[in-house]
């Protein structure tokens, strides 16, 4: 059982608040960008150029706003990817200190089971496709469930809340339509 | 040196709080999402308005730099990638923080769901110019009431940390109200 709602909410809004008290408000999906291009470098060494300027990239995404992109992916010790590594060293302990994660439940999590049956490699797909969808439009609208909708409403900021209107817009008849029983 | 060291630090907070709240276990987020168990929707709006009151009430008192703030802009797109978000976030039961950290934990479909992110992302990275082109991807940086000293425009004239305040205590106000279970087992045996 996760933990009580007052407390969760309350640690949970501690962490926020440290976060933005000490360095910025919490964001992810940049990271992903990051680590693509980090791979896409290896790959092809052309992509993230650097000049006396600074950094710079092949492609336009990384390349703009002044290169910040192309320069954290050539500098892969910088707060915010540091941030992402950190985040799963944090929940690979935590979940280890409370027994770790069930067997079954890390092979085919019970609600999919409850509503798909035992079907592990259609699980793995949608997972994949939803991952696909989830960072194309996190990345298009800017940010993701992390700096929109939690760091942005909590900063009142506008677009956390055009964003959090979008995304349960969809989420809420997509999860009623997917998942009728609990599991 | 110290910024990598806050990094590890509020990071690791971070994923541990995300993995002990449920929000990295797709079971709770699939009964949030259909409405079935909100416990994780309490959870979230209550840390929302706590990070709220405690950043704009620290702002008034002068204990948080109001420079720390990062305020993303708001343009069309917002809307459009908050769709696919959503409808892959429901589908899947992650979202980027919540799927990096599950796979941390040994949930193998987390794994194929950072990978599809990654793909997701680099598909994005293609098709960026596009967007830019089709003017998608215009905005301004706004918050609702007008932070001082932030450098960003208010939606409306009121003064934004104290607005930030009260909604603030909405968040939490809301989070206490929402019922656990509007759609859940308990509810349907009420209506029995």
């Amino acid at each position: 059982m996760p933990l009580n709602w007052k407390t969760g909410g309350l640690l949970l809004g501690l962490v926020f608040f440290a976060a933005v008290l000490l360095v910025k408000p919490i964001g992810v999906s940049t990271q992903f960008v990051i680590l693509d291009a980090m791979i896409g470098d290896v790959a092809n060494p052309d992509l993230i150029t650097q000049t006396e300027e600074g950094y710079g990239s092949t492609n336009a995404y990384l390349a703009k706003s002044g290169g910040k992109y192309a320069r954290n992916a050539a500098n892969p010790l910088n707060y915010s990817f540091v941030f992402v590594l950190a985040i799963m060293a944090g929940a690979a302990l935590s979940a280890l200190m409370r027994g770790g994660v069930a067997r079954e439940e890390r092979r085919l999590p019970a609600i999919w089971k409850a509503n798909f049956g035992d079907t592990p490699w259609k699980r793995y797909a949608v997972a994949f496709a939803g991952g696909f969808v989830v960072l194309y439009g996190a990345r298009l609208a800017g940010g993701c469930t992390s700096g929109h909708m939690m760091s942005g409403m909590m900063q009142t900021s506008l677009s956390g809340y055009v964003f959090a209107a979008g995304a349960f817009l969809a989420a809420i008849p997509v999860s009623m339509m997917m998942y009728s029983k609990e599991g | 040196m110290s910024t990598i060291i806050l990094a590890i630090v509020i990071g690791a907070a971070f994923g541990a709080v995300l993995d002990r709240i449920g929000a990295t276990n797709p079971n709770w987020i699939g009964k949030m999402l259909s409405l079935k168990h909100l416990h994780l929707m309490k959870t979230i709006l209550l840390a929302i308005g706590t990070g709220s009151v405690l950043m704009f009430a620290g702002q008034m008192a002068g204990l948080v730099e109001v420079g720390h703030m990062d305020v993303k802009a708001v343009y069309s797109g917002v809307f459009i990638g908050g769709l696919m978000l959503g409808a892959g976030w429901a589908a899947a039961g992650y979202c980027p923080g919540t799927g990096v950290a599950a796979a941390a934990t040994g949930r193998r479909d987390a794994l194929f769901f950072v990978a599809g992110g990654l793909l997701g992302a680099a598909a994005y990275m293609v098709t960026y110019p596009a967007w830019k082109a089709w003017g998608l991807l215009e905005g301004a940086k706004l918050t609702l009431g007008t932070v001082p000293d932030a450098g960003y425009d208010g939606l409306i004239g009121l003064r934004g940390d104290v607005l930030g305040i009260l909604l603030g205590f909405g968040f939490i106000a809301v989070a206490f109200a929402l019922p656990e279970r509007p759609l859940g087992r308990a509810a349907r045996v009420a209506a029995e």
